[in-house]
């Protein structure tokens, strides 16, 4: 691990949004979406964010892209040049060229692609932004692109509309690609997908980040996915990290109560397995008035008094482990076998 | 096929088509499904997006939309329990807005939906929405009415259920409005509950709770279940019996653990082998189905699944069209290569 270059490292990045009420849309309060997050994506790996709705995951995502503006933090990123640059703090003149190398994939392919524009327009919009290339060029990569991601050069002049929602992904995916970035960003890119072509393109995604050396954050709630992809795993609760580490460790050995009971909860596919779940009481915590001490412990069936008073940090508890929990040390959880 | 211990099946869909008319052509959503619902137990209702198994529901609620039409078929309910000779009354032959289907919907069947926010009228408080229901089947004053939805609401687990009554549902989160959706379902005591997805919008530990909630009712209200899901995991924890359907048609049904651990139709063993698994080996390829599910204005002729299928038998499979048969006295199975042609 120490040989490996660092191609982002987030560190105590925050996005808070304010609430806004009456009439002079004074600000009551703030939404802590992202939380003092700090972890880091080594070059060619895929790490993967993991959440339920509103743990903020994908806020982290887009302060990364800077897609928004963290309130605090950086992001240091490595361009293609070896030099690094705080991505968060940049003046917006000088992203342009760091935007290059960083893409992102969409979570709806019905949605993200334009209906009126076909896949060539679609696929060599980064080109014709970034102003790279003659049009004849940019049809060869297009066609370079298409071949890539599974399509055929011949559906260049077609609309979205023509394509099933797999085939779409591809074409985001395509998208993506064009300008050669070094980091993807993949927002739960096979959640609105069928069972049978989420496969397809988890394949296909797995394949290209090994034939371009391309590094994936890969953001996603389904944790089946979500182990079929990454080598490392953070797990976050209201807007914070609770859990980092290896795939096979945090699916095995998980040491925060949360990941344990995220673990139980995903259905197994084996009516063998019918095993008794935990299943958590309440909800989620709401991220503008979260509870004292540790933001699970409501939720927490391991919760001690310490719990409620105290917040935890996330700590390192064995060599790329992180955990952040006052018990992680004492408690032994369950996992999921292989 | 029939279900194990005598006692007829609650519903029996046999050979049910329901198409829609559109100017583009015709759209035959659901094209000779048939299956049996067996009584007090789950029966899952499987496949992707277009499979048809949303249309088999609102079909047997007779709630297809037009230009959509039930054009050949029978649904069977049979509604008095237990004596064998019942009464049976065929849905697919009745007026949807008659009387008899409306006191049929809500009242011996129930549905829930998928996504409960659009279920619920944004202007109408979700306890009036409940109390209207009551109403509807029941002859009872608004006051227990009131004290029905109130206990409705206590039941599936929301907490301050008097409060909760006078709430409109954007008010709710998406866990309490699906049970406060299970609660209006289940408001006037059906003996079946049609799930069509229940737990796709939701996280998954508020899907943990909902599924829980669905079973402990079960248990003691003695309901049959209808859970339509693409979920394979939710049908492995939930069901007793599936159905797997593919473009309009059942390909195979039999109880949970022989669709899981010995499937025999080509495209259940695909499907099986294609899905994320919490229990697999970090970052491998998973197994795919070539291609993907056709346009339904190009149905393939023969079998729907033969231009995917690994086992396609040419001069048969893309020529006729297999029927479901048993393979053994409680899986059936509509595929060639057990029942050739």
């Amino acid at each position: 691990m120490e040989s490996s270059v660092r191609l982002l490292d987030v560190k105590g990045l925050r996005k808070f949004f304010p609430i806004r009420k009456g009439f002079l849309k004074r600000e009551v309060g703030q939404v802590r979406a992202v939380d003092d997050v700090s972890f880091h994506v080594e070059k060619g790996e895929t790490l993967s964010l993991v959440g339920e709705s509103g743990c903020g995951k994908t806020t982290t995502a887009r302060c990364i892209l800077r897609a928004i503006t963290p309130t605090s933090g950086q992001t240091l990123f490595r361009g293609q040049d070896g030099s690094v640059v705080d991505v968060a703090s940049l003046p917006k003149s000088q992203l342009r060229p760091l935007r290059r190398q960083m893409q992102m994939i969409f979570q709806d392919p019905f949605s993200s692609l334009n209906p009126r524009r076909t896949l060539f327009d679609i696929v060599a919009e980064p080109l014709v932004a970034n102003e790279v290339g003659t049009r004849q060029e940019r049809v060869e990569r297009v066609a370079e692109l298409l071949r890539l991601v599974g399509l055929r050069p011949e559906y260049m002049r077609r609309y979205p509309h023509a394509f099933s929602g797999g085939q779409r992904q591809r074409i985001g995916i395509a998208r993506a690609l064009a300008l050669n970035p070094s980091l993807i960003v993949a927002d739960e890119p096979v959640s609105a997908l069928d069972v049978s072509v989420q496969a397809q393109i988890l394949n296909l995604m797995l394949r290209l980040q090994a034939q371009l050396d391309l590094t994936y954050l890969f953001v996603a709630h389904d944790l089946s996915v979500v182990k079929h992809v990454s080598d490392r795993v953070a797990v976050m609760y209201v807007g914070k990290i609770v859990e980092m580490t290896e795939t096979q460790r945090l699916f095995t050995a998980p040491r925060h109560p949360y990941t344990e009971a995220l673990l139980s909860a995903v259905p197994k596919p084996d009516p063998r397995l019918r095993a008794h779940r935990i299943v958590l009481e309440g909800e989620v915590a709401d991220a503008a008035n979260p509870p004292s001490g540790c933001y699970f412990h409501p939720r927490c069936r391991y919760a001690v008094d310490a719990c409620r008073q105290e917040t935890p940090r996330l700590e390192e508890i064995e060599p790329g482990h992180f955990v952040s929990c006052h018990r992680a040390r004492e408690l032994t959880l369950r996992g999921v076998g292989q | 096929m029939t279900s194990e211990g005598g006692a007829a099946p609650i519903l029996s869909v046999r050979d049910l088509k329901t198409h829609f008319f559109q100017d583009e052509g015709t759209v035959r959503a659901v094209d000779g499904a048939s299956f049996d619902v067996p009584r007090r137990k789950t029966l899952g209702i499987v496949g992707e997006s277009g499979c048809g198994k949303s249309v088999t529901a609102r079909s047997i609620l007779r709630i297809v939309e037009r230009p959509g039409r039930i054009v050949g078929g029978s649904i069977l309910l049979r509604r008095d329990a237990g004596n064998g000779q019942a009464g049976g009354v065929d849905l697919a032959g009745l007026d949807p807005a008659g009387y008899e289907m409306r006191q049929i919907r809500g009242g011996d069947i129930g549905l829930i939906f998928q996504e409960p926010m659009t279920s619920f009228s944004p202007v109408h408080t979700v306890g009036n929405q409940i109390i209207e229901t009551i109403q509807l089947h029941q002859n009872v004053s608004v006051e227990a009415a009131r004290l029905k939805a109130t206990e409705m609401l206590h039941l599936v687990g929301i907490p301050k259920p008097e409060r909760r009554l006078d709430e409109y549902a954007f008010q709710l989160s998406g866990g309490l409005r699906q049970r406060a959706m299970i609660a209006m379902a289940l408001s006037c005591g059906p003996r079946i509950l049609i799930a069509d997805e229940p737990t796709t919008a939701l996280d998954v530990t508020t899907q943990a709770q909902i599924l829980d909630l669905l079973r402990h009712l079960q248990d003691r209200e003695g309901m049959t279940i209808i859970l339509i899901t693409h979920n394979l995991g939710v049908v492995a924890e939930m069901c007793d019996e599936v159905v797997v359907m593919y473009l309009g048609r059942v390909v195979e049904q039999g109880p949970v653990d022989a669709i899981f651990h010995a499937p025999k139709h080509p495209y259940t063993k695909a499907l099986l082998r294609s899905i994320p698994s919490i229990q697999a080996t970090v970052r491998t390829e998973l197994p795919t189905i070539a291609g993907s599910i056709p346009h339904p204005y190009n149905r393939p002729s023969g079998c729907p699944f033969h231009p995917r299928c690994p086992d396609f038998m040419p001069g048969t499979c893309d020529r006729s069209e297999p029927s479901l048969r048993p393979v053994d006295d409680n899986q059936g199975v509509s595929c060639f290569l057990y029942h050739p042609a």
